[in-house]
């Protein structure tokens, strides 16, 4: 078992999850990697992304666990031959064997962008963190048995509210993405219900980091 | 801060159809263009990106020198409402620049319905809608496509038509573009240059004139343009362009595949097939060419699944060699082989087991009419013998998935052939009871019937339509008689057959239905999500036009046509006989079995008919 780190920017991060399984799929095929495939009656190939990422969603640090048939390429090979079989905004930053196990990837470092198109309003970082200082942030979640109310106060570890310029607002968040699994944009929607007069004009969200439980990074 | 378009994409379905940025697509550096194009195909990415002409004219296109052709998409409604509400200009892909900054503006139309897409998508590039209206030469609209061969219900809105295979007028139409556009001519001296290349038609070069009854009393060409117009094809298949190096989706559409085109023509025809007489006369391509360009396009586009195509797959002489090199070469690869269009006969039967490694999807049959009497006026020469010994051995093969296919309204069709139906569904169900290795799973015939639309260009050019209601009883008294919980059967409303029976046969006075419907709101009129034929029937009472008369009426062989300034080939005595022979109950040969004469080798210069 192999697994690539790669990134998803610009456009790309208009791709949903499924269809950049089959980006994948495609783009190993160009680069003549050919991948296992899975028994059964349907075979598919094996590749696997963890963490599945919301669409619009940009980040630095996706993991894709795959498998090659035949003779065992060095990994910088694997990697420059998939790099330039894939599409912009999808690059692969490092391939590498023996990854950890997913299930001890616990914590998600990210960025939400809050934006204001006409400045950022009056005491709006202190308001913001003082909102997530609470004990309880309720905000609803949308599950396959429809919508659930979930506090998010619990899943996170960490967060910052700093400007990074005029008009931007970033919220910097450590927090829990696997049992349970904090989206980011959650965050954004506790801003517009507890401050609605903090709405931004438009939230952007950007993965930078994953780490285990104990904040080693990763890999 | 984060642009407007990249706010809006978030909320939107799907929004990897508007950014671009696939695998494949052509960017250029824009101090090295002269000319740019857009090429819109008037309905959503998903149908358009899996449309073969488009892909083969973006090749063509952008292999020329200092041209660049980029795509455009007609938008989802959300993406409408967004880019409405929000001033924000049609765009094409490629360069997301608005498709207002491009030169040539070009359409692909493959069916009537999307005409409403055609004036919403220059809507919303905000490019005035008529003709007369765009003074310059920049913005020049033209068109081409099936729907081409009777373009006059669009005759308002499009500058030029390019009728045919667009291969080699392609390129002289952008070339003449290319010079007029150096050389600062008007819109008009380029439409006169325009129109002297074969195959280009300028629907404001002709005036149309109409008895008080409403048919045509006249078409005069005018300026000196052609009195018929004939429609172009290319002749040497094997060296005509191909796109091997085509654009892989980064979403899905709706056929997500490569696709392998190995003649064009066919040799059948079925006399309400408009595809089968405006596509002859019949080219090959040869296996070892396709195979060829069959492995290039998989290698460079990373697909797991490639499809053969053509009219009648099972007519390609060379389908036994091209599949014995090609089920290898996929089995090596995991790549799926798909066949469709296959006729019920025994190398086919042969090669479904070959394909076996292929889901067992189903079986599929358009025996059109139920009775062998329609059959035989239709001149579908598909027995049923042949339909009840393939079900038969594809049973007992461990199929249980049969679709047929039918239409309702078909000339001379009576309750009998409609019950015709009824009776060869059951046959289908004893034929699996008799023959099925397993039965526990059941059988599910898939029935649908299709509501007769007369085209031109085929012998029932001059036909009636039935009417809705008349329609609408027969699928009733069919579906009274389906007995088994086996089957499944499937109606559209009539709404959608009767506006396409307009269009198809229409003429220049539909203009402005077509302008009223899209802005009263029609457009995706091929989707049920948005067609509305309410929308429809208002603009024709609006525009005094009844639906009656293109399509109830039946048109006099006597008439002049609106597409009789349209050649495609097949002449006008050939589709007369033809008609005449259908209602003899007459079948006419295949024309592998002896040239009928429809005069479609004609149009060849350098290879003879391969019928």
């Amino acid at each position: 078992m192999l697994r690539a780190l790669f990134e998803k920017t610009g456009n790309a991060i208009y791709i949903s999850h499924l269809d950049l399984m089959r980006v994948f799929q495609r783009a190993f095929k160009r680069a003549g990697l050919p991948l296992t495939h899975t028994q059964g009656f349907n075979p598919r190939p094996s590749v696997s992304i963890a963490l599945p990422l919301s669409l619009g969603v940009e980040s630095h640090c996706e993991l894709l666990d795959f498998e090659l048939e035949g003779e065992r390429l060095p990994n910088e090979e694997i990697l420059a031959r998939l790099n330039a079989a894939l599409i912009a905004g999808v690059r692969v930053l490092r391939v590498y064997e023996g990854g950890s196990k997913l299930k001890n990837l616990a914590l998600l470092d990210c960025v939400v962008m809050l934006e204001y198109d006409a400045g950022i309003p009056e005491g709006a970082p202190e308001r913001i963190a003082a909102l997530f200082a609470r004990e309880e942030v309720i905000v609803e979640k949308k599950s396959k048995n429809g919508i659930a109310e979930q506090n998010i106060i619990p899943m996170i570890r960490r967060i910052s509210v700093a400007p990074v310029c005029e008009n931007e607002l970033a919220l910097r968040v450590l927090a829990s993405c696997q049992n349970p699994t904090l989206n980011p944009m959650q965050l954004s929607a506790a801003v517009n219900k507890y401050l609605p007069g903090l709405t931004p004009d438009f939230v952007r969200c950007c993965r930078v980091e994953v780490y285990d439980t104990n904040e080693t990074v990763f890999r | 801060m984060t642009d407007l378009k990249q706010r809006i994409l978030p909320t939107v379905q799907k929004p990897a159809r508007y950014t671009g940025g696939e695998w494949g697509e052509i960017k250029k550096e824009l101090s090295g263009v002269r000319v740019r194009v857009a090429f819109c195909f008037p309905d959503t990415y998903e149908i358009g990106m899996s449309n073969v002409g488009m892909r083969i004219l973006y090749g063509v296109m952008n292999k020329m020198d200092g041209i660049w052709c980029e795509r455009v998409f007609a938008p989802w409604g959300d993406m409408e409402t967004a880019m409405r509400g929000n001033d924000l200009p049609l765009w094409a892909l490629e360069s997301q620049d608005p498709v207002r900054d491009f030169d040539m503006i070009a359409f692909t139309i493959g069916y009537e319905m999307a005409y409403s897409n055609i004036l919403n998508m220059l809507d919303l590039a905000g490019i005035p809608l008529h003709a007369r209206d765009r003074h310059d030469l920049k913005n020049i609209v033209f068109a081409g496509g099936v729907c081409a061969f009777n373009p006059e219900p669009l005759a308002d809105f499009i500058d030029f038509f390019s009728l045919g295979e667009g291969e080699d007028s392609t390129v002289e139409i952008v070339s003449l573009y290319d010079r007029a556009k150096a050389g600062g001519w008007s819109k008009d001296a380029f439409l006169h240059e325009a129109a002297k290349i074969p195959g280009v038609y300028v629907p404001s070069f002709y005036r149309h004139e109409y008895n008080a009854d409403g048919t045509l009393a006249a078409i005069i060409p005018l300026e000196g343009a052609p009195k018929v117009v004939t429609k172009r094809i290319v002749e040497d298949l094997d060296s005509a362009y191909f796109p091997t190096e085509m654009i892989v989706p980064s979403t899905e559409i709706v056929h997500d595949r490569a696709n392998l085109e190995v003649f064009r023509g066919c040799i059948r025809g079925c006399r309400f097939c408009q595809a089968g007489f405006s596509c002859r006369p019949v080219r090959k391509k040869s296996p070892e060419v396709l195979y060829r360009q069959a492995v290039k396009t998989l290698e460079h586009s990373g697909f797991n699944e490639i499809t053969i195509s053509s009219l009648s797959t099972s007519d390609y002489r060379g389908l036994k060699a091209l599949t014995d090199a090609l089920i290898p070469y996929c089995a090596g690869g995991k790549i799926n082989l798909s066949v469709p269009s296959l006729r019920a006969d025994n190398f086919s039967r042969e090669l479904m087991e070959k394909l076996q490694t292929v889901r067992k999807s189903g079986l599929t049959f358009a025996p059109e009419a139920g009775t062998q009497r329609l059959r035989d006026v239709i001149n579908k020469n598909l027995t049923e013998d042949e339909i009840l010994s393939t079900c038969a051995q594809a049973f007992s093969g461990g199929w249980s998935n049969v679709k047929l296919y039918f239409m309702l309204g078909l000339p001379t069709e009576t309750d009998e052939d409609v019950l015709g139906i009824a009776e060869l569904v059951y046959k289908v169900i004893q034929t699996w009871k008799a023959n099925a290795v397993n039965k526990k799973r059941g059988l599910r015939v898939h029935v649908a019937t299709a509501y007769f639309v007369p085209k031109p260009h085929t012998p029932f050019q001059w036909e009636k339509q039935i009417t809705p209601q008349e329609y609408l009883r027969r699928c009733r008294l069919l579906k009274s008689h389906f007995y088994s919980r086996s089957i499944e059967y499937d109606y559209h409303s009539p709404d959608l057959s009767r506006l396409e029976a307009v269009f198809a046969r229409g003429d220049r006075r539909l203009g402005p239905v077509i302008e009223t419907a899209v802005k009263s709101g029609a457009r995706l009129d091929g989707w049920d999500e948005y067609f509305n034929y309410a929308k429809w029937y208002d603009a024709f009472r609006k525009c005094g036009i009844e639906e009656d008369f293109y399509t109830t009426r039946g048109y006099g062989e006597e008439e002049i046509l609106p597409w009789d300034t349209i050649d495609v080939g097949v002449t006008k005595k050939f589709l007369q006989l033809e008609r005449r022979r259908a209602y003899q109950e007459a079948v006419t040969p295949d024309c592998r079995h002896g040239c009928a004469g429809c005069g479609a080798n004609g149009l060849l210069k350098e290879v003879a008919c391969d019928a």
